[in-house]
């Protein structure tokens, strides 16, 4: 085990009864990493926290901190703090009170109590705001006072739980922002617990997929939006389209896909479900997708569509297209190089089978 | 009906008068006897005689004596904050464990004890305190007569009067402070762990500091609860008489305005305690 | 060890509850039963028996105020029903901010004085000296005094007048969670004034009105100085004949006797209460 992660968890297993929230689960990470762990809801992720921090404990495995077992201690030693998701700031004391609260326990000193949360409210960009209370203050300065009583303790590692869930889209977005300056700030490591893809890509070093207790994929998010492992991560993160069909060959890593409708078309292995006669899923991302007319390679495979309509939504504006009933989403790119689009026209959809991915069908 | 549905203009008239008529009726009786406190007359009825302060501060020199020189009330007034002390801290406490027990424990039969805690506020107090002494009462008779032993502390008196108004006042004091408990983020006490907090340092530290207005609330009405009580109160006294049943008991012989002088003097000590609870709240 | 430190806290928590419960509530009133069921044959033998039962029964006094204080507090719980809703109504649903707080704060005023207090405040009102006769009198409107105490309509007054906080707190609490457009949704769909009311307004406040209702029930069969100090000579109450009983005569077996006939009156009443409306105890109370 290095030294060098914060972080692992080995063979970790909570049942609660018959349902098996976190099943077999096995991490590391990194000193100074920013770890998302990304998820719909009810996959488990709140109860992986919990467990980290020491509310509730695995069944099975082991949670180790800097090379330190943790499974029987208790929360208020462990060196993890957190950010609660709805920050959990205690209604009975100002904002210094807040921050004061952890040093207290660990008997600081009055002196050195003070110029602790002086600069870490420096630091979260609250600076004289020690005096007021947490009920009078903004969603967003709220989010910088629950983040400074964790960080002022100087903790191994960052538990957040959602804590953006709670606050209106536009300062969520600036809030993703700012939280991963704050973490290169400090260095702390995070780790960050979402069931909104966009929060853990924008934000994280690495990502974890979670689904049914399991990770499905743990990558950068790069690699995950371009390298989805499975079906599941193929769908979850980002759009994608799926179009079902029958594997027709298999060569040089690339699958040909009879759709179901009888166009063929391909693109690249993924999984190793795939054999030749069996069910696939292609996945194709909207922005992947080409209006013909354009200088199309040979390669390229192509699908008749018709308009259904047009999303237009600045610079995700989208088409609706049809094909054979079932909805393909297009990317409708705003500089003025796609073609008139009215509804129910006929075009054509192509795409690089190298940017699309299929999947064996019996994996979702 | 709402400010948002039109309303007729009669209607309007109609319900105004009537809120004036029900707040002159609930204001009528209290500012009587409060007024009469102060008239310079031996009985209080009309007519005015003018302004007097006798009625407190007369020493029975000219036949008339205020109630800061009346020993007997004083000593009564004296008997019942001793009472209201006792209950007050006894009910409060238990309050708060009952609160704690019913809102953040689960154990089989919960229910079926939550319906028992709210059992006294279905019992009229003349029974809860008929119950108590006959229970304890005669349970010193008895003993008395076998065993020869005195149980005095059981016979009607200061104890028994305690108990009696525990009996309903905890009820009361568990309701006001189990309400403020449910309302209490558990998260709140996992952020005090989180932050390095023992439990019980987590409890002294956010859960306690949340329920202190609570706990100030139901302590300011068990105060008054056990104050005002004459129901309970009147079936476990002894020798020392609490102030209500010295004032029953002066009334029956006649009206002076020195009872006047003592609720206007209740008044305002319950007004001062109301008022400083809601102070405190805010 | 977590399921041990669980045990020792419920075990901690659950011990002074139960001797609350055991030893002020539960234990003193089945002696209580008890004691009613006993015959005092000597000054020192007692046997089992169902003789002050059929005192009660037998002496048509006893039974009358009994009927009589039952039917009176349904009655006076009522009024106050119906005088307390306007009120609440207006402090929930029609007054704001300031005006809102103080007159919540004035129905609340009344009872920081005491049952004795209020009591005597009537008193001084109503008596043949008292205030509104001398009053009439300088109208001009009757011509000797005028004596409105000790009758039943002053037991009423008094009575309701005692009742009336513990009406309208519950009442202006269940009608300040109603949502607003409940009530213009009734309008909007073609309801009139008593249409929204009885179908709208009164289901909703219902918890609220049940738990009024069981308070000032409660409050009124079981009070004692109003009826006694603003009663006649023969509008007797049945916690009267309880205190006299115990105080008076001594006669501790007669008077539990009665206290359990008192209790199982307020019971079955509550009880009726809570099956007519479809309430639970739990959820009016608690």
């Amino acid at each position: 085990m290095a030294v060098a992660s914060d972080l692992s968890c080995h063979h970790l297993v909570r049942r609660f009864g018959d349902n098996i929230a976190v099943n077999d689960i096995s991490l590391d990470v990194p000193a100074g990493t920013f770890f998302s762990i990304l998820g719909p809801s009810g996959c488990g992720k709140t109860t992986l926290l919990r467990l980290l921090a020491g509310f509730d404990r695995p069944d099975q495995g082991d949670i180790v901190i800097r090379g330190q077992r943790m499974n029987d201690v208790p929360p208020n030693k462990r060196p993890v703090n957190m950010v609660f998701q709805h920050l959990a700031l205690f209604p009975t004391m100002s904002v210094g009170d807040n921050i004061a609260y952890g040093l207290k326990r660990r008997k600081v000193p009055l002196a050195e109590r003070q110029k602790k949360i002086e600069r870490v409210l420096e630091q979260v960009g609250l600076p004289g705001l020690a005096h007021r209370n947490p009920q009078e203050l903004s969603g967003g300065q709220r989010q910088r006072v629950a983040l400074a009583r964790c960080l002022v303790l100087e903790p191994t590692l960052l538990l957040l739980d959602e804590p953006l869930g709670a606050l209106d889209l536009k300062l969520r977005e600036q809030m993703k922002v700012e939280l991963k300056h704050l973490q290169k700030q400090f260095g702390t490591t995070f780790v960050y617990i979402t069931h909104d893809q966009s929060e853990a890509m924008v934000m994280s070093d690495q990502v974890a997929v979670m689904r049914q207790g399991r990770f499905d994929q743990v990558a950068p998010p790069e690699t995950l939006y371009r390298e989805p492992a499975t079906p599941f991560v193929a769908g979850f993160v980002g759009d994608n389209n799926r179009l079902s069909g029958e594997v027709v060959s298999l060569r040089d890593n690339l699958a040909e896909v009879r759709l179901d409708h009888g166009a063929l078309v391909a693109g690249q292995v993924a999984g190793s479900q795939l054999a030749v006669g069996g069910r696939a899923d292609l996945y194709i991302r909207p922005e992947s997708l080409v209006f013909t007319g354009d200088g199309l390679n040979e390669r390229f495979s192509r699908l008749d569509a018709t308009v259904r309509s047009t999303l237009f939504d600045g610079a995700n504006s989208r088409i609706e297209a049809d094909i054979n009933g079932q909805p393909v989403y297009a990317r409708l790119p705003q500089d003025g190089s796609a073609p008139g689009l009215a509804e129910g026209r006929g075009l054509q959809l192509a795409w690089d089978p190298q940017l699309a991915r299929v999947f064996g069908a019996e994996a979702l | 009906m709402i400010r948002s549905v039109p309303r007729s203009r009669l209607f309007d008239g109609l319900y105004l008068t009537y809120l004036v008529f029900f707040f002159v009726y609930l204001a009528l009786p209290l500012l009587v006897t409060a007024a009469f406190a102060f008239n310079d007359a031996p009985f209080p009825s009309l007519p005015w005689k003018g302004f007097t302060l006798d009625w407190y501060l007369a020493d029975g020199t000219e036949g008339r004596t205020g109630l800061f020189h009346d020993d007997a009330l004083l000593s009564a007034l004296w008997v019942s904050t001793k009472i209201a002390f006792w209950v007050t801290l006894v009910s409060v406490a238990l309050g708060c464990v009952n609160a704690v027990l019913f809102e953040r424990l689960e154990f089989r039969g919960k229910e079926f004890l939550y319906l028992l805690m709210l059992l006294p506020l279905v019992i009229p107090g003349v029974i809860l305190g008929v119950s108590i002494l006959v229970f304890y009462s005669g349970m010193a008779n008895d003993v008395s007569r076998l065993w020869g032993l005195e149980l005095d502390v059981f016979r009607p008196g200061l104890t028994l009067v305690v108990m009696g108004q525990v009996t309903f006042i905890t009820t009361l004091a568990t309701l006001v402070i189990a309400a403020r408990l449910r309302k209490f983020d558990r998260q709140l006490e996992e952020a005090a762990l989180n932050l390095g907090a023992t439990p019980l340092v987590a409890w002294f530290t956010v859960t306690l500091p949340w329920l202190m207005p609570s706990i100030l609330g139901a302590a300011a009405m068990a105060f008054l609860m056990s104050f005002e009580n004459f129901n309970t109160t009147v079936m476990l006294t002894g020798s020392d008489t609490p102030l209500t049943v010295a004032l029953f008991n002066r009334l029956r012989e006649g009206s002076t305005p020195v009872l006047n002088a003592v609720a206007l003097f209740l008044m305002l000590v319950s007004a001062l305690l109301a008022v400083t609870t809601l102070r405190q709240k805010r | 060890m977590r399921s041990s430190a669980g045990r020792l806290s419920l075990i901690l928590l659950l011990t002074p509850f139960l001797l609350w419960i055991v030893l002020l509530v539960l234990l003193p009133h089945l002696q209580m039963l008890r004691v009613s069921f006993q015959v005092r044959e000597s000054w020192d033998t007692l046997v089992w028996g169902v003789e002050q039962y059929q005192n009660f029964f037998s002496e048509s006094y006893y039974w009358r105020t009994f009927v009589r204080t039952g039917v009176m507090s349904v009655f006076t719980t009522l009024l106050t029903l119906l005088i307390a809703f306007p009120i609440a109504w207006y402090i929930a649903r029609l007054a704001r901010g300031r005006a809102r707080g103080l007159l919540f704060l004035a129905c609340l005023i009344p009872f920081w004085a005491s049952e004795l207090v209020r009591t005597y405040g009537w008193m001084i009102l109503l008596r043949e000296s008292g205030l509104f006769s001398t009053w009439l009198q300088a109208l001009g409107w009757v011509d000797g005094p005028v004596e409105m105490l000790y009758n039943d309509i002053a037991v009423i007054i008094g009575l309701v007048y005692n009742g009336l906080l513990f009406m309208v707190v519950p009442l202006v609490t269940t009608l300040d969670g109603m949502d607003e457009n409940l009530v213009e949704a009734g309008y909007d769909l073609g309801g009139g004034h008593l249409t929204v009311l009885r179908e709208v307004v009164v289901p909703w406040a219902m918890p609220g009105v049940v738990s009024g209702c069981i308070v000032v029930f409660m409050l009124t069969l079981g009070s004692y100085l109003t009826p006694i100090l603003m009663g006649g000579k023969d509008s007797a109450w049945f916690t009267q004949q309880i205190f006299t009983q115990f105080i008076t005569r001594f006669n501790w077996e007669q008077g539990a006797a009665l206290g359990v006939l008192l209790l199982f009156l307020s019971s079955l009443m509550v009880w009726l209460g809570l099956k007519l409306t479809g309430q639970s105890l739990r959820k009016v109370m608690g």
